[in-house]
């Protein structure tokens, strides 16, 4: 088991009182805290080999680019990719799947094609491919979704047919915790020729992922999340696909001759990395990759699970709160207090040092589906412990207090 | 116990008795039959919504209704606003929105002839919740330019 009192130490943010009380942050699936070894490393980095990468023939030039493609190996590591050939750099786990949107969908899809999205998903998958299916005439479809917020997967024949050309679904879903049983549909989709895409923002921060064991196409994911700044993200694809898909962007440093009459693209995977890059945020992420693997990601994945049982119970235990998803879950639990909307909600517990988000999580269908205009969420990662949980609580009942004395 | 030793003394600053009241019991709330204008608004942010209807006569709004859901801030504001522009003239009405609008940017003293809004200047203490209070305000601010 980790010991997150002590790892708490490593992430300088938290050591601050936020209206006079120590500060809980609870907040973590919008943006993970950083820890001291990624501020250092990104901070060595403009102190002492700032350049640009690929171009420069000089000391620091060399040395930015074997830091820049160092992390490029780490990621591949990280999630099993089988070359960091597959390891496209990109902002965020949303121009990610844009890529793929543009340079796989846009290109394949006609009239009468279809992509099989989940309802479940945050917004940037599913926006990306409304997109899509408008500009090629494709057709969405959508998995269905039990009682307590899992996919179905009994009806997947029926969803998944010849037409199918692709599946994107989320790993782990941002608002119900659902952890999605990939491999499963993955399956189904090969066995109907379709290509999957999974959004890994919510899984790679929290447990072991391996895109090979996965078995799905492209897989993405944003740094920051996961303690890399902000500005960076991944995209792995199959490398055939890759090889097959024309560049998203047109810039420098993605092509391999340039005439006036046209151009032909660098290889794999510089040919989807157009313009200079997020040098060292990419370092950030690769400092990020070291940090959570010296804690080894099957236990980060542990804890959270006791954690986020643990605050369930405990939250359970309050009257007039509904906790909504299933009960098998990521780290974070969404919920909602009987005549309290999640924004007072939300600024009571500011008021008392801990940040909760309150809204729709980027992901209105959702909301939709749980017939709330919006909901609480708090979300864990390696440096909460149960005290920040009994302050969750301890704040909630500060809250039900509160409106109910105004009342 | 008093609130004030057990709660941050901004909170009640914020949530005034008189807010969470109009929130609880909100007044003008429903929809006309024959509206002269009718605008929707959301906040794409936080999902807050409303739809303002008014009936506008010889220049005065005679009667203003409101439909919408969201936190206790952007109902409270949407009813007392509604609540308090019947029987203004549009011009007063255009004064309304820019005495509340100065009013969330911290100016109190423009407040002091909205009456019972003046609860909501605790607002502008509270930068992300500004946008909560001005959405009915938005649009007001719309019907009117319709109505030009």
């Amino acid at each position: 088991m980790i010991d997150a009192r002590a790892l708490r130490k490593d992430f300088p943010v938290l050591d601050q009182r936020v209206n006079g009380r120590p500060l809980v942050y609870l907040d973590s699936a919008a943006t993970a805290q950083k820890p001291r070894p990624v501020i250092d490393a990104v901070r060595r980095f403009f102190e002492e080999d700032n350049a640009n990468v690929h171009r420069a023939i000089h000391a620091l030039g060399e040395r930015a680019t074997a830091k820049y493609e160092e992390a490029r190996r780490k990621v591949a590591r990280f999630i099993n990719a089988p070359s960091e050939r597959t390891i496209i750099f990109t902002k965020n786990a949303t121009e990610s799947i844009n890529l793929v949107a543009y340079s796989w969908a846009r290109a394949r899809l006609k009239p009468g094609d279809e992509i099989l999205v989940s309802p479940i998903e945050h917004h940037s998958n599913l926006v990306p491919w409304q997109l899509a299916a408008r500009a090629t005439g494709a057709t969405l479809r959508f998995f269905d979704v039990t009682e307590d917020g899992q996919l179905r997967l009994d009806n997947l024949d029926s969803l998944i047919s010849e037409r199918t050309r692709l599946v994107a679904v989320t790993h782990v879903s941002n608002v119900l915790g659902t952890i999605v049983p990939v491999a499963s549909i993955v399956a189904a989709a090969r066995r109907a020729g379709a290509v999957v895409l999974v959004d890994g923002a919510q899984s790679v921060p929290h447990m072991p992922v391996d895109v090979q064991a996965l078995g799905c196409d492209f897989f993405a994911f944003s740094g920051h999340k996961m303690g890399a700044p902000t500005g960076i993200g991944v995209l792995y694809g199959r490398e055939e696909l890759l090889e097959a898909m024309d560049p998203f962007l047109g810039g420098g440093d993605m092509i391999s001759s340039v005439r006036l009459s046209g151009s032909e693209w660098a290889e794999l995977p510089y040919k989807f990395e157009a313009g200079t890059p997020p040098i060292a945020e990419a370092i950030g992420l690769g400092a990020a990759i070291d940090y959570l693997t010296a804690i080894g990601m099957d236990r980060v994945h542990a804890y959270e699970r006791r954690l986020t049982a643990y605050a369930r119970e405990r939250l359970e235990q309050l009257p007039g709160i509904t906790i909504y998803g299933p009960k098998e879950r990521g780290g974070l639990l969404t919920f909602n207090v009987d005549e309290i909307h999640p924004h007072d909600l939300a600024t009571v517990l500011d008021q008392h040092g801990i940040a909760i988000r309150a809204g729709h999580h980027c992901a209105q269908p959702v909301m939709e589906w749980l017939g709330v205009p919006a909901t609480a969420r708090a979300s864990f990662w390696v440096y909460n412990t149960e005290d920040d949980v009994e302050r969750l609580v301890e704040g909630l009942r500060a809250a039900k207090e509160f409106f109910g004395y105004v009342a | 116990m008093s609130l004030e030793h057990s709660h941050p003394i901004q909170l009640n600053e914020l949530y005034r008795d008189v807010i969470m009241d109009h929130y609880r019991r909100p007044r003008n709330k429903g929809t006309l039959e024959d509206p002269s204008v009718s605008i929707a608004l959301n906040n794409p942010v936080c999902g807050d919504e409303i739809t303002l209807q008014l009936l506008v006569r010889d220049g005065r709004i005679e009667r203003a209704r409101f439909m919408g859901r969201g936190c206790s801030i952007s109902q409270a504001s949407a009813s007392m606003m509604a609540q308090q522009i019947e029987g203004k003239t549009l011009a007063e009405a255009e004064d309304m929105i820019a005495r509340f609008k100065r009013m969330m940017h911290g100016d109190e003293k423009a407040g002091e002839p909205l009456g019972d809004l003046m609860a909501l200047h605790g607002v502008s203490k509270f930068p992300v919740r500004v946008k909560c209070a001005l959405l009915s305000w938005e649009a007001l601010e719309r019907s009117l330019e319709q109505l030009r």
